[in-house]
């Protein structure tokens, strides 16, 4: 009997329904023995890596990377990260769960599951040079373009606009489509328009320079550039007149916004350089202005606020993040301690004699120099900077301000106002005050003028080791952090006006300024120069600083 | 304007020490004509070191244990010249109450002045071979010598540099310093300012003085081997008396008619300007006077030490000269060389036998210095040659003194 | 009394001297320290202090040498150059030692170097330097700038494919020199001028913004860029920061250095810094036998299994086994006889191989160039084929390339070879 196509069919899809768990069973188990297979090979691919030399390591990422492996990311990730081992008894390969710690935490490559802990002396880095960490960067990239993390997936765009041919094009395409963060969308449409420049299409092209002319980027004015440029045998390398033109109006507006920029950078370096002054300086003002003391061990009151926060650091490791906020207070107990007991034991009996002192507190600073070099050793000290303090603040692409500076200049602004809060609205304040403009009628006011001498003399150490504090944070710690910073805090005093706060504010942010922005011109060398001389000229003009102490009672300083 | 109880006043900030003025006007004043006693012991003393340190180390055989190397002449001399730069510096400071903290700038442009005449003198035995340009100059592939540089191979054009150029340097800071009357600790600090502008002008290699290595590897002077122990002597012999001679002329100032004026200035500023003395003048010329003397001192170590760099010119040096000047006792002429003497001595014996901890013992030194020797070593002998009367007067001055301590307490 | 006390002052300190000059014979060997234990150099130089310390104190184990005892005479010229020369005199003819082991800036071997050559000394100086000298009273064991710059700059051209140069040092004579002989090599090796960035800054220099910034706008014109840093000391650790502030990573600009070691990175947070490079002639992280026993003997001397070792101890090292055997072989530790039995002495270094001294004075040694890892040691990424044989006169400057030292046949530090005079340093 003849059956019609349509019960011909119905039978056909009958039987395989009926074959479907069979087909099924088989395809699973042959696509179980491909998983398996296809597991052998990954492993015996991730096994090459073992001795193979960095060039070759890269060639062996690529591969594993095509495999399609579901472990494949997590595998590169850690390879790029330095987690990568393999254990010296059975050469098996694993991953390290974090890149410190002894015994190390080890997870499976394949299943991606714990597989127990081993001492670091057992297991061997599968090490890494930096052109093998640039090309892993640039495939563990196309994995993180669908990371939850917006800041992540720019990244991932920005590390592919490095090197855009067609899969990496088409990735970011789709990646357009479902896009919702407005930043990478725009990120992307900047590589699109990268990837556009190379089109055959000349309005193609144009579109792309549209695009692009809204950048900032060096990298994208220096693409754009190119197609201005000639080849070797002289012709344009890009043909149509109409595009030339458009990209060396693009590369001419890049430029001047990235100039623009560029000042504006420039004048936060100028800003940060003045507050770490303005900070070294203010304690020192308020020791000279108000005590008429010279303080030449000031140097290492801040030496000493930078050696606290190198201790607290060492007391609480795994805390690095709140350690800065923990070492303030530190510093300035610290130092102001000791600014307290060099109050007592020598600088009372020295007062009236401004020159002995300098005399005495530099014999104290070798001291404390020799104290430090005995107690931490005569070696630079390391200072971590907190996560949240490194890196930098990225405005757009020409214009990034680095985190620490940032924090330091807003540090120094209310370091500053909390200081001229306590001088105009508290009644410490008030004592200081009043013992700097007379002290024979404060004493006789009832001011115990000892005591606040001694107070005085503590903040104004205080505040330095508070400056010690950021200091760590830019520069070395060692035995001579205060010898490097000591001269030019006494040159933002004595600009600024003995004495005076708002002359140190002042005062201190100018000569940073005026220095960064000579550098540039004149080389660092000729910048200090320059400033220096100005100074001298400027005290000419000004015998007393930008803000001299009146009345008759300023006779005296 | 502060005033103590005897109705005197002092403008640099400081409380007014009659018992130092007294003093320095006692010393300087002395027997008629002559030098005061402590000056002439001073004097001799120095006289014995100029002539039996050579004898000790030209006659005197090497296995003999009285026998001086080379390496103490050198030292002696060292020693010697840093005492003309502490002389220079009380100068102004102990008479005039001008604290320079820059005054090593003035012995290092002198040393520097010396140090290119005998870089000339070098010739064709530096290590390129090249008759004129030395060394650093072929290494930097300079063509030519510099303008500054002609004429130092004559070394009466180096001696008149080694006068001339830290005196204008004087003439020409302390012009504008002065007539804008910067006193006290601002002028302090901008002394400072010029000699660490010097320092960063000095080590940058494109100016010419052979940067951060500085000038070294002298072959002789005026034709005289520098490796030779007969040449040291001499030289020992020639620093003694430029100190000797550079005391003495420094005495005649303070004890001229000039050198009141001067104490005047320091104790009373405004009083004597009013009184139709030009003050600035005054000041100007002690400074230059002052700074000539050091950048003596600064060629007269050049050749003794071997080398000159321009870390010569940082800002602790001139620090350690007046802490030199402090503790030897200041305004008294003679301390401020014993000072430097003493200090330098310790720092040469302390850096050798305790070379983990001298820094430990050179800081105390200065702190117990200064509180408890505040007239410095030449603060715990009496003035000499004094008549009954002054002993008197003197001691009813002190007890005032304590007196008005205890009311500031 | 008093008065007197004052005028016998001078006298007082006369006598000190003269009996403070009376050598005291003892039965032991002096062997001289010279390295700065305070001021700006003591952070580099007081290992360097320990580490001869350390080896005297092995050599006696081993029962001294020639049947006596060795002595340390340690002395402090706390980072000050004329205090050197000083030290050195005092030394040489007061404490009368047989060696010395010092130096470390160029300045204070410049001022060194008058004094042994008058006072016939020997000084081991175990540091990199600019080379342009060759003394007869000095063995270099450190790297001459053929085994430590050319060699980087050879592997950045190689094999990292660097088309730009930023040469980025502190404004003193090391610098100087090695930027010349690169900036010629560079320039032999058909580098364009435009692609070259030579740039100095002062010592202690810490505000980097403005020069990073410069850096990395030469960086990003679209050629693979290298900054070659010779930036000393202190003003290392702010550079670095910035870089790191600034996100430039070794792997857009990589950055060589020839004076940052492990003591160094021990002083600074390291995870700015990982990929970057150093070029030296000895790592810690080199695993060979010689070395793990070098630094366990290290960590239990100076008791702290912290501490890191670094190529100027290295040296050292080599430098104090070089002594030894010369002074064995001379049987005598009179310094011409031992001067003249040290060319041609072979003795092993920390690193697998043998150090052996050249007729001009210094020594063969292997080149090692290595990333910087998170954790302050050093991944060596390319090793010299051998030892680089220390070329005094290097052959990239005019003024020197027919210059050569040898004072075994010659006995001439700087002869030239095209007038055939010898000129300079030679004292008789």
């Amino acid at each position: 009997m003849f059956r019609t196509e349509l019960q011909i069919a119905k039978t056909i899809l009958r039987s395989g329904q009926r074959l479907l768990p069979l087909l099924a069973l088989w395809f699973g188990a042959a696509g179980s023995y491909a998983q398996s297979s296809n597991d052998a090979s990954f492993l015996s691919t991730l096994g090459e890596l073992r001795d193979a030399s960095y060039a070759d390591k890269a060639a062996i990422a690529e591969r594993l990377s095509q495999s399609g492996h579901p472990s494949v990311r997590a595998v590169l990730t850690a390879f790029l990260e330095e987690r990568l081992y393999y254990r010296n008894s059975d050469q098996k390969i694993f991953i390290a769960k974090t890149a410190e710690g002894d015994p190390l935490n080890l997870i499976d490559p394949l299943t991606l599951k714990s597989a127990g802990s081993a001492s670091i002396d057992s297991l061997t880095q599968i090490g890494t040079n930096n052109a093998l960490r640039s090309a892993l960067r640039a495939t563990v990239a196309r994995y993180s373009l669908s990371s939850q993390d917006a800041s992540v997936r720019s990244d991932a765009v920005r590390e592919m606009e490095k090197s855009l041919d067609d899969p990496t094009v088409a990735l970011l395409r789709q990646r357009s489509e479902i896009e919702t963060n407005s930043g990478v969308k725009k990120e992307i449409a900047t590589a699109l328009a990268l990837a556009g420049l190379d089109s055959s299409d000349a309005k193609t092209r144009l579109d792309a320079i549209a695009t692009l002319k809204q950048s900032v980027s060096q990298d994208v004015r220096n693409r754009l550039e190119l197609l201005t440029g000639k080849s070797p045998d002289g012709s344009f390398s890009e043909s149509d007149e109409n595009v030339r033109r458009a990209a060396a109006g693009a590369v001419a507006k890049i430029d001047r916004w990235r100039n623009f920029y560029s000042g504006i950078e420039t004048l936060f370096f100028g800003l940060s350089l003045g507050s770490v002054l303005v900070l070294i300086a203010i304690g020192l003002a308020i020791t000279f202005g108000v005590m008429g003391v010279i303080n030449m061990a000031h140097g290492e009151m801040m030496m000493l606020g930078a050696y606290a926060t190198y201790t607290v650091q060492l007391a609480m490791p795994a805390h690095i993040g709140i350690s800065i906020l923990v070492a303030i207070p530190a510093a300035f107990v610290v130092a102001g301690l000791v600014g307290v007991l060099m109050e007592r034991t020598i600088i009372q009996h020295l007062y009236g004699r401004p020159l002995e002192t300098l005399l005495a507190t530099f014999g104290v600073s070798l001291i404390l120099q020799q104290a430090v070099r005995s107690i931490y050793s005569a070696n630079n000290r390391s200072v971590v900077t907190p996560d949240w303090m490194s890196g930098s603040l990225r405005l757009n692409d020409a214009l990034e301000i680095t985190y620490n500076r940032l924090y330091i200049v807003i540090f120094t602004l209310i370091v500053f106002f909390l200081i001229l809060l306590v001088f105009k609205r508290t009644r410490i304040g008030l004592d200081i005050r009043a013992v700097s403009q007379n002290r024979a009628m404060a004493k006789a006011m009832g001011i115990h003028t000892k005591w606040v001498d001694a107070m005085t003399f503590g903040l104004g150490s205080g505040i330095a080791g508070v400056a010690g504090v950021a200091l760590s944070q830019l520069t070395n710690v060692g035995p001579n952090l205060g010898q490097s910073y000591i001269i030019d805090s006494f040159m933002v005093v004595v600009f600024g006006g003995v004495g005076n706060l708002w002359g140190s504010l002042i005062g201190g942010m100018t000569m940073g300024t005026v220095n960064e922005l000579l550098e540039p011109f004149a080389g660092a060398v000729l910048a200090k120069i320059f400033v220096l001389v100005a100074l001298i000229l400027f005290i000419q003009v000004r015998p007393r600083g930008l803000f001299p102490p009146k009345g008759r009672a300023a006779e005296d300083k | 304007m502060k005033e103590d109880s005897a109705g005197r006043q002092t403008e640099n900030g400081e409380s007014p020490d009659p018992g130092q003025w007294k003093r320095t006007t006692l010393v300087a004043r002395g027997r008629e004509g002559g030098l005061d006693r402590g000056a002439s012991w001073f004097l001799a003393a120095l006289a014995v070191v100029a002539v039996v340190v050579p004898i000790l180390n030209q006659l005197v055989p090497a296995s003999s244990p009285f026998h001086l190397s080379v390496y103490a002449i050198t030292l002696i001399g060292k020693y010697l010249c840093y005492g003309m730069l502490a002389l220079a510096v009380d100068l102004i400071w102990g008479y005039c109450g001008i604290l320079s903290l820059g005054h090593a700038a003035f012995f290092s442009l002198g040393g520097y002045a010396m140090g290119m005449y005998l870089m000339r003198q070098i010739g064709p035995r530096g290590v390129y071979g090249d008759p004129i340009l030395p060394d650093f100059m072929v290494f930097l592939n300079y063509k030519s010598l510099p303008w500054f540089w002609h004429g130092f191979n004559h070394f009466a054009f180096a001696v008149l540099m080694m006068i001339f150029v830290p005196g204008l340097l004087a003439l020409v800071f302390g012009w504008f310093a002065f007539r804008s009357r910067v006193t006290g600790v601002y002028l302090s600090i901008i002394t400072q300012a010029l000699t660490y502008a010097l320092m960063l002008a000095f080590f940058r290699n494109d100016m010419g003085f052979g940067g951060n290595n500085g000038f070294t590897d002298f072959k002789d002077i005026l034709g005289f081997d520098l490796h030779s122990d007969s040449t040291h002597a001499v030289l020992l012999v020639i620093t003694a008396a430029a100190l000797a001679g550079s005391y003495l002329a420094c005495r005649a100032i303070v004890e001229s008619r000039a050198g009141r004026v001067v104490l005047a200035i320091r104790d009373a500023e405004s009083r004597t300007r009013f009184l139709g003395y030009p003050v600035e003048t005054y000041k100007l010329w002690l400074f230059v006077f002052s700074a000539v003397l050091a950048g003596i001192a600064g060629a007269l170590y050049v050749p003794q030490i071997g080398i000159i760099n321009p870390s010569e010119f940082s800002p602790i040096n001139s620090i350690e000269a007046v802490i030199w000047v402090a503790v030897g006792g200041r305004g008294t002429l003679y301390g401020a060389i014993i000072g430097a003497v003493l200090v330098n001595y310790a720092k040469t014996y302390l850096t050798g036998a305790f070379p983990e901890v001298w820094l430990y013992v050179l800081g105390a030194l200065f702190v117990l210095v200064t509180l408890f020797l505040p007239r410095g070593i030449i603060g715990l002998m009496p003035a000499r040659g004094k008549t009954k009367g002054e002993i008197e007067s003197e001691k009813e001055v002190e007890a005032e003194e304590d007196r008005e301590q205890s009311l500031k307490e | 009394m008093k008065r007197t006390a004052m005028s016998i002052t001078p006298w007082l300190i006369s006598v000190g001297i003269v009996f403070s000059t009376l050598a005291v014979a003892q039965d032991t060997i002096k062997v001289g320290v010279l390295h700065s234990l305070s001021g700006t150099m003591a952070i580099s130089e007081t290992t360097l202090k320990d580490t001869i310390l350390m080896m005297i104190d092995q050599q006696n184990k081993k029962g001294g040498l020639l049947g006596k005892k060795l002595e340390a005479v340690v002395v402090d010229p706390a980072s000050d150059w004329p205090l050197f020369a000083e030290k050195a005199a005092q030394l040489l003819e007061k404490d009368k030692v047989a060696v010395v082991f010092g130096c470390w800036t160029s300045v204070s071997r410049k001022s060194v170097l008058p004094v042994f050559e008058k006072d016939n000394g020997l000084l081991f100086y175990p540091v990199q330097y600019e080379g342009e000298e060759s003394s007869k009273n000095v063995i270099y064991t450190g790297a001459a700038p053929n085994q430590q710059a050319i060699p980087a700059v050879d592997y950045l051209m190689k094999e990292v494919g660097v088309k730009r140069w930023v040469l980025e040092g502190t404004d003193y004579v090391y610098p100087r020199t090695t930027n010349k002989i690169l900036e010629a090599y560079l320039l032999s090796k058909g580098v364009a001028p435009a692609d070259i960035s030579i740039n100095y800054t002062p010592f202690g220099y810490s505000d980097w913004q403005a020069r990073v910034a410069a850096i990395k706008k030469f960086g990003s014109a679209g050629k693979k860029t290298a900054v070659v840093s010779t930036i000393n000391g202190d003003a290392n650790v702010p550079f670095y920061k910035e870089l790191g502030n600034q996100k430039i990573s070794a792997e857009n600009i990589p950055v060589v250095a020839f004076s940052v070691g492990e003591e160094e990175l021990s002083g600074v947070d390291t995870k700015p810094l990982v990929g970057h490079l150093a070029a030296w002639n000895y790592f810690e992280s080199i695993n060979t036998p010689a070395n793990k026993a070098f630094i366990d003997q290290w960590h239990a001397f100076i008791k702290n299994p912290k501490r890191t070792t670094n190529d100027p101890m290295e040296a050292h090292y080599i430098g104090f086994n070089l002594w030894v055997k010369a002074v064995q072989k001379a049987g005598t530790t009179n310094v011409d006889k031992v001067i003249a039995a040290l060319p041609g002495l072979e003795t092993p270094n920390l690193t697998g191989g043998t150090a052996k001294v050249l007729p001009n004075h210094h020594i063969t040694k292997p080149v090692y160039i290595g990333e910087v890892k998170a954790d302050g040691q050093f991944n060596v990424v390319w090793k010299s084929a051998g030892e680089v044989p220390g070329d005094a006169w290097s052959d990239y400057l005019p003024g020197s390339k027919d210059i050569e030292a040898d004072w075994v046949t010659l006995k001439c530090g700087n002869y030239n070879k095209v007038t055939k005079k010898c000129s300079g340093q030679n004292y008789k």
